[in-house]
């Protein structure tokens, strides 16, 4: 039976094979044909050698994940087909190279049914090429076989080697060319999948969740940017540094992450909109800063995309272990929000949202993410840019301010939040200070001024809890019999799990915790209470989430699928628990 | 036109009778005075010490930071701001020990701020133990048989490192230190102020009677600060011979060691050209074309 626009594709190499790049200019040929993506790619903490593979799931629907079956493999090394052969569907394909002796060998021994050799290495040197271009003949191959109209290759290519000029372009389309119709002509009849052009008319993005963090910052005049890089948060750094003309921005990399928070404290100070990233190990660093942030009020926006810990842990692998160290990183007492957006969608929102929280409360916002989501690209439609409203809180009015007098920049109020003046405006001299100080900012470790201020800060998490409006997300029928429990990045493999699931006759639903502080008890505690099965799912080893669930409504989700191998969670496992 | 007074906070300053903290603050006053400067025309950022406690006492736009962390926040503050004259003040531990890493790149980077540092040779505020500038073999609180390590040289440090404006101050001569904030303010570029500041509490070795034996003013042995080769020979000279002895030879050089003009990092911004990043409007930045780039 012939299938038709349902593909997971998956390419594994070596790392230096150009797996990376085979595997965006699939999806993205995938996207210009109005079919939607989900791109996901795998890779050890190495330069050269080790085994990359990216995968890239395609359908007419919206697809929200990776998934643990394969239909067509390609293998560049023998690698690919011994990790990953378990995962092909029983129709699904195999194109390996065969000019590369172990591995058709091995190919041969171990599976015979759509098993399609192409001579990659040959038809790259063919096509005039070295053995490093045939990444782009396995590319070719893979639509000619699923019948893809060659002409979105073609014009990709073009685009993703614009800089390295005519010649190299000219060559990576011979070499995709060759691929794409030896395999046509040899092997198209005998393969099921096929990929069908639709028109579509809403234009799509495809994009992974640290440019939408980048975006959502760029779009909320976020100016001065510092950080040190650390896998997976760097790719925000290129990107932002890459936009530092066109945007006006100032795009630090620094000595530590420590020189980062405390720049983006110095930044804000001065009035500006600043953030930085990092991971886990970097976050550590910026512990004693943060409260910083939250001592001066002067408000920071400081993303976490998590891997696996402790120390250097798993570098390039993903996880959900940073939860409760961002809840308490710090000494002391502070206000701050921590946000957990779950797909690119919402990390440009959250990250728009955040740097307004930040400006207009004065306080470090968190935004926590992790590999999985920051690395991983999704189709979505264009980012809404108009409902967007930049709030930068209250700003001393300098008419109005004494000249000669200290300025009242601690001013207690009902808020917990006092306006403020900056560096350089005429009679709003203060000093933001480390130490417990009085309402102008000076030095005082009064019993009485210290009540007063620790209390004035603490209230603004209070105040802005209405402000963010959707701290919860519910998804599916409320009353559903099953109800999964997640936050961040497991919402994408949640979600195509209850399609299959809804799809196979069960009723669940999925409650998403989008915002961890101020905690969003009441919201939490309704929709748990009224869940019939309640299931936690979360990528780590001590359920965090439940664990802050069972502190504040004093629920217990008994039951758990927690994964903590670095690997993201996928549907299967989810579906395969719920049917037991 | 301000004066001294305008840049004091009201609350009197907290340090012991005496210290040589007094100096650099009121040497700091006048220099701000003499530029014509408002209190709010200026940002200071202070390290934790007792040289940091003059936040409470001056009265700037001030930040009073972490222990070792005045430079990431004053450098941030001047690209955030460049129109701003900003100035970092703190200790010898806050700036050599625990917030050297900050310090080496801030002086390759050359962001146009003045950095003052009270070198007591000590660690003031935590009561006495050794700093990275304790001289070999002075007993301090946690060093009871004697500093191990050698002190590290402020001066030979940042001519190495590509300070452009490196200075040795001392709080017992206001006049000097005045004009050395002064020239370290209008010079373009990072300056880096080492003021031999006496902890009369803490350290007993390095105290106003030894500076006043052994201190030279380079200007008056005719210095030309622009001679990297001489700055090095005056920045290695310091006493071999520690202890106080009338017929000593050694000598202590303050003043402008080194001055070079190199463009500044801010300067090579384009970014920045036309407006500060903080007078940059914000509403409705428009993303459409990176949107463009991802479909
Ligand atoms: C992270 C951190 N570690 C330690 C301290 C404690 N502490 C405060 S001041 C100081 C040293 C002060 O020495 P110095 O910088 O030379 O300043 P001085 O008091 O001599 O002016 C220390 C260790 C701190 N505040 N923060
Ligand atoms: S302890 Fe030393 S440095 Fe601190 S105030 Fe007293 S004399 Fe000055
Ligand atoms: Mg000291």
């Amino acid at each position: 039976m012939i299938k038709i626009n349902r593909l997971n594709w998956k390419i594994g190499g070596e790392a230096g094979y150009g797996i990376l790049s085979a595997g965006e200019i699939f999806a993205y040929a995938c996207l210009h044909g109005g079919l939607e993506t989900f791109a996901y790619l795998e890779y050890p903490s190495l330069i050269r050698g080790g085994h990359n593979t990216y995968q890239v799931w395609v359908r007419e629907d919206n697809v929200q994940s990776h998934s643990s079956h394969i239909d067509l493999l390609v293998a560049l090394n023998k690698e690919t087909i011994e990790k990953h052969l378990h995962e092909l569907v029983p129709d699904g394909g195999l194109i390996y190279d065969e000019n590369d002796n172990t591995l058709r060998e091995y190919a041969c021994a171990t599976r015979q049914k759509n098993c399609f050799a192409v001579p990659m290495a040959d038809l790259a040197k063919q096509a005039g090429g070295q053995k490093v271009i045939r990444n782009m003949v396995a590319v070719g191959s893979s639509f000619g076989l699923i019948n893809y109209p060659y002409n979105y290759l073609f014009d990709l290519i073009a685009r993703f080697f614009e800089k390295k000029g005519s010649k190299i372009i000219e060559l990576n389309q011979l070499a995709a060319k060759a691929g794409y119709d030896y395999v046509n002509h040899k092997y198209s009849s005998q393969f099921e999948y096929k990929l069908k052009v639709r028109r579509i008319n809403n234009p799509k993005i495809l994009i992974n969740g640290n440019e939408a963090i980048a975006l959502g910052a760029i779009k909320a005049g976020m100016k001065f940017y510092a950080a040190y890089p650390m896998t997976p948060a760097t790719s925000i750094l290129h990107y932002l540094v890459a936009q530092e003309r066109n945007y006006n921005l100032v795009v630090k990399q620094t000595e530590d992450e420590i020189a980062a928070i405390n720049m983006i404290v110095g930044a804000s100070f001065a009035g500006v909109r600043s953030m930085t990233a990092t991971s886990g190990g970097g976050f550590s660093l910026m512990t004693e800063a943060l409260g910083l942030s939250g001592m001066t009020e002067c408000g920071t926006v400081v993303v976490i995309a998590q891997r696996p810990g402790p120390a250097t842990g798993l570098p390039t692998w993903t996880e959900q272990g940073d939860l409760r160290f961002a809840l308490h990183a710090g000494q002391g007492d502070f206000p701050r929000v921590v946000l957990a957006p779950g797909d690119p969608e919402e990390c440009y929102e959250l990250t728009f949202l955040a740097h307004n929280i930040a400006d207009k409360y004065q306080l470090p916002v968190i935004i926590l993410t992790d590999k999985y989501l920051a690395e991983a690209r999704q189709t979505v439609p264009l980012f809404n840019q108009d409902s967007l409203r930049i709030d930068r809180g209250e700003l001393a009015d300098t008419n109005r301010l004494a000249v000669d007098a200290r300025f009242v920049r601690y001013a207690v109020t009902m808020s917990g939040v006092s306006s403020r003046s900056l560096p350089g405006q005429a009679g709003g001299i203060f000093t933001a200070n480390s130490d417990e100080h009085d309402d102008t900012g000076l030095a005082n470790e009064e019993a009485k001024v210290r009540t007063i201020q620790l209390e004035k800060r603490m209230k603004k998490i209070q105040s802005l809890r209405a402000y963010i409006k959707e701290p919860i997300k519910l998804y599916g029928l409320e009353g559903a019999d099953i109800t999964l429990v997640g936050w961040g990045s497991t919402k994408g493999p949640i979600l195509e799990a209850i399609k299959a699931l809804t799809g196979e006759g069960k009723q669940v639903n999925f409650l998403q915790v989008r915002c961890f502080e101020p905690f969003p008890v009441k919201e939490v505690d309704s929709v748990l209470r009224q869940a019939k099965q309640r299931i936690l799912i979360e990528n780590n080893y001590s359920g965090q989430l439940g664990g802050l669930i069972r502190e504040k409504t004093g629920i217990d989700i008994a039951e758990k699928i927690l994964k903590y191998d670095g690997r993201p969670i996928n549907p299967e496992e989810i579906i395969n628990y719920v049917n037991g | 036109m301000s004066t001294g007074k305008d840049f004091e906070t009201g609350q009197f300053p907290t340090w012991c009778p005496g210290c040589g903290d007094f100096g650099i603050w009121t040497a700091l006053k006048n220099a701000f005075v003499e530029q014509g400067l408002a209190p709010y025309q200026i940002c200071v950022v202070f390290g934790i010490g007792c040289s940091g406690n003059m936040a409470s006492f001056l009265n700037v736009y001030g930040f009073h930071g972490l222990h070792g962390r005045s430079i990431p926040v004053a450098t941030a503050i001047k690209l955030a701001n460049h129109k701003l004259p900003v100035v970092a003040v703190g200790g010898d531990g806050d700036g050599y020990g625990i917030g050297l890493g900050h310090l080496i790149h801030a002086m390759r980077r050359n962001v146009d701020i003045t950095y003052v540092v009270h070198n007591n040779q000590i660690y003031g505020l935590t009561k006495g133990q050794t700093s990275p500038t304790t001289e070999h073999g002075v007993v301090t609180k946690s060093t009871p048989f004697g500093a191990i390590e050698m002190p590290i040289n402020p001066i030979a440090l940042a001519i190495d490192t590509g300070a452009t404006y490196v200075a040795r101050g001392f709080s017992g001569n206001v006049k000097q230190l005045t004009e050395l904030i002064i020239g370290a303010m209008k010079h373009k570029g990072f300056a880096l102020i080492d003021v031999m500041q006496p902890c009369i509490t803490f350290n007993h070795l390095n105290t106003f009677h030894w500076f006043y034996q052994r201190i030279y003013e380079l200007d008056k042995e005719g210095h030309n600060p622009v001679d990297k080769a001489k700055a090095w020979a005056r920045a290695m000279e310091w006493p071999t011979q520690l202890s106080v002895d009338e017929n000593r030879i050694d000598k202590i050089f303050t003043g402008l060691f080194y001055q070079e003009y190199r463009a500044t990092y801010e300067s090579q911004l384009p970014q920045l050209q036309n407006q500060a990043l903080v007078e940059q409007s914000i509403d409705d930045i428009n993303i459409q074309p990176l949107l463009e780039k991802l479909a």
